[in-house]
């Protein structure tokens, strides 16, 4: 098994005809995912290497009934897509599109919430998520990840490919990656995901790759502790970045002392996940974890 | 985004939140004529992004028009932590009966709006929250629904607001509440929220942080960016769409991706190092690109020695390569790189640069091999 995509899921990629959108769909497709579908408005009757290009996702859904859809549209545009594919009814909504407003992803994931409680928002401003040998749905090079045990979710892209290629280099694969993002509304948290991985019978382990800002890492601390049976290791990234350099007073009070690396560190620790200080280190807590 | 004090007053009247008239100026000769011009007695007030400015002497009361050249020349030049002020805000001075706060940011953990007011105001609220947190009000908003006046009646009640300035105090809530909505603000604090004698209600201060991301459809906010106190490099950087921010060490950065590259800082400072910068390449980064991303990071002269990590995904390491040997041949940099390149054509990205032979430049391995190396290379552990 693996968590959220694999040979069931039927995908659909708005922004399809766009140069990134069509480059990493049809670099999914040859990779095994089940491509059904785009959606440009104004270019339905259209097709992308043989895909076919719907006018809206509600027409998509009619025609080719995808389970998941892919955002690469611009960021003005996105937080409709998002809405419009969970009212067409899809189960699963994977945003890459990078630098949408924080009052729209506000809006959308509160409106997913309240009047579409059946779909699952990842992202956005993430690689996606990829199932080693079954589906890629998103950028994550696919290369430098083996099929195997560690399940991996992160806020970090670049960050996870370097833990994901340390794992594999020492023999290790992965269930599935997943990129949660790094925005402050993310659809789903860590908390999210590490529920899915808890329940995923090829999941032996969970790699947690965070970073400063928020308190996502202290809530998957917290649940970590009640509800995971599964070993959790971590990484978090920032001890040395600028504390508070946008940040006024009034975010300052809602996070405390948390939000800070250090504090990420020590919440984690202090519930039993062993934190890596380098992503090296995380690679190799996991390995002899695994051996 | 962050907004200095003046232009978040001018969010604020923009949306009907009473502020004292004023005027931003720059010279010595326009403040006394802004002086004048709202009446004495005066507050002579500097404009800068870092809070204390009070205790640094940047905020003095003028009686006339003597008094508001004097400060004025004292506060214009003045460095308050590392900002220079070179824009005074000259308002009437305001009597004040009690001083609260008020404040609407976006609740990450919560994911809705955070509405808190408190009548502890004008001493420093981490202070209030800390010691006594039941004066504190917090009031999660309905993101869908947004800040109703009964909900904000309610605030100012819960608060223990003067019971004669309750309409004021809620009205001021909607008002703020309505400037961090449809300005699309992460943050918009009142800081004292000040009550006068004749008890109307209003802002004596502004802390307002907008969403960058959503500057296009805001067009009127576009421009009030702090530019003069804007580090140089950060500002050549944003122009060019590449994420930097100076930092205080001598170690030069480049990565692709926020959180590796955070990680670089992080790994490091581990092997006691000290980053000059954080700089994010981004994802897909062509040669000329990476180009001028030395040319950013070359422009602080603290630089002693840079160190390079690349995983590339999108990223491909030979473009990386290729813009590194284009920057050696137009820049000619003089102190030593150590560079580490893993990922998507790794192998003929580290084929080209053994093969340029680029002078005092270090291939390494792994990342914890990079950092160790940069840091020898830059004079060692400090």
């Amino acid at each position: 098994m693996s968590v959220l995509v694999d040979k069931n899921t039927r995908l659909a990629v708005a922004g399809i005809t766009g140069r990134e959108g069509s480059f990493h769909t049809l670099n999914n497709k040859r990779y095994g995912t089940n491509v059904v579908g785009g959606v440009t408005p104004g270019k339905g009757g259209q097709d992308v290497e043989g895909i076919p290009v719907f006018n809206s996702w509600a027409e998509a859904a009619e025609s080719a009934q995808p389970n998941t859809a892919m955002i690469f549209v611009p960021p003005r545009f996105a937080a409709d897509s998002i809405l419009e594919a969970a009212a067409a009814g899809v189960e699963l909504v994977i945003a890459i599109t990078e630098g949408i407003p924080a009052h729209d992803e506000l809006r959308v994931y509160n409106t997913l919430k309240r009047d579409y409680p059946g779909t699952r928002l990842i992202g956005p401003n993430c690689p996606g998520i990829l199932s080693p040998g079954k589906a890629n749905v998103g950028i994550i090079p696919a290369s430098f990840f083996k099929e195997g045990n560690v399940g991996v979710v992160s806020r970090s892209g670049t960050l996870t490919y370097q833990i994901g290629n340390e794992i594999a280099q020492a023999g290790f694969g992965c269930s599935s990656i997943v990129g949660i993002g790094g925005d402050p509304v993310p659809g789903s948290s860590f908390v999210d995901v590490i529920e899915l991985f808890e329940a995923d019978e090829q999941t032996e382990l969970i790699v947690l790759s965070g970073e400063i800002g928020g308190s996502a890492e202290e809530e998957a601390a917290d649940y970590i502790a009640k509800d995971v049976s599964k070993p959790v290791v971590a990484y978090i990234a920032g001890f040395t970045a600028p504390a508070g350099k946008q940040m006024g007073h009034a975010g300052a009070i809602v996070s405390g002392s948390a939000g800070t690396a250090a504090a990420k560190a020590q919440a984690l620790e202090a519930r039993g996940v062993r934190v890596g200080r380098t992503p090296t280190e995380v690679a190799e807590i996991a390995v002899t974890q695994l051996r | 985004m962050d907004l200095l004090e003046y232009q978040g007053k001018q969010l604020f009247a923009r949306h009907g939140l009473p502020v004292s008239d004023g005027k931003a100026v720059t010279t010595v000769e326009d403040a006394v004529a802004a002086a004048n011009e709202v009446g004495y007695p005066v507050v002579v007030k500097a404009q800068v992004l870092i809070g204390g400015r009070g205790k640094a002497g940047g905020v003095k009361l003028a009686a006339d028009e003597a008094e508001a050249r004097e400060h004025a020349t004292n506060i214009l030049g003045m460095d308050i932590h590392g900002h220079t002020v070179r824009t005074l805000w000259i308002e009437h001075a305001s009597d004040i009966a009690t001083e609260y706060y008020a404040s609407v940011l976006l609740d990450r953990s919560a994911k809705q709006p955070l509405v808190m007011f408190s009548i502890e105001g004008g001493v420093d609220i981490e202070e209030v929250a800390e010691n006594t947190p039941e004066k504190l009000i917090r009031h999660h908003v309905d993101a869908l629904d947004g800040l109703s006046r009964e909900e904000a009646v309610q605030i100012a009640t819960d608060g223990k607001a003067d019971a004669d300035v309750i309409e004021g105090v809620a009205d001021a809530l909607v008002a703020l509440y309505e400037v961090w909505l449809d300005e699309d603000a992460t943050l918009a604090e009142i800081n004292p929220l000040i009550v006068t004698p004749e008890r109307e209600v209003k802002a004596l201060d502004s802390k307002v942080s907008l969403d960058d991301n959503a500057l296009y459809r805001h067009p009127e906010n576009q421009e009030l960016a702090d530019k003069e106190n804007e580090d140089p490099i950060e500002r050549r950087a944003k122009e060019q769409g590449v994420q930097y921010v100076k930092l205080d060490g001598d170690i030069g950065i480049l990565g692709n991706g926020a959180g590796l590259v955070m990680s670089t800082l992080d790994v490091v400072a581990q092997a006691g190092g000290q980053p000059a910068n954080f700089l994010d390449a981004g994802g897909g980064s062509d040669a000329a690109k990476i180009k001028q991303a030395v040319e950013l990071i070359l422009a602080n002269d603290a630089v002693k020695a840079v160190l390079f990590n690349i995983f590339g995904g999108i990223t491909r390491c030979d473009e990386v390569a290729k813009g590194l040997i284009a920057a050696f041949d137009e820049i000619k940099p003089t102190v030593p790189f150590v560079v580490r390149l893993d990922g998507t054509n790794d192998v003929a990205g580290r084929q080209l640069l053994q093969e340029a032979a680029l002078p005092n430049v270090h291939a390494a391995r792994t990342m914890n091999e990079a950092a160790e190396k940069v840091v020898a290379l830059a004079g060692g552990q400090r």
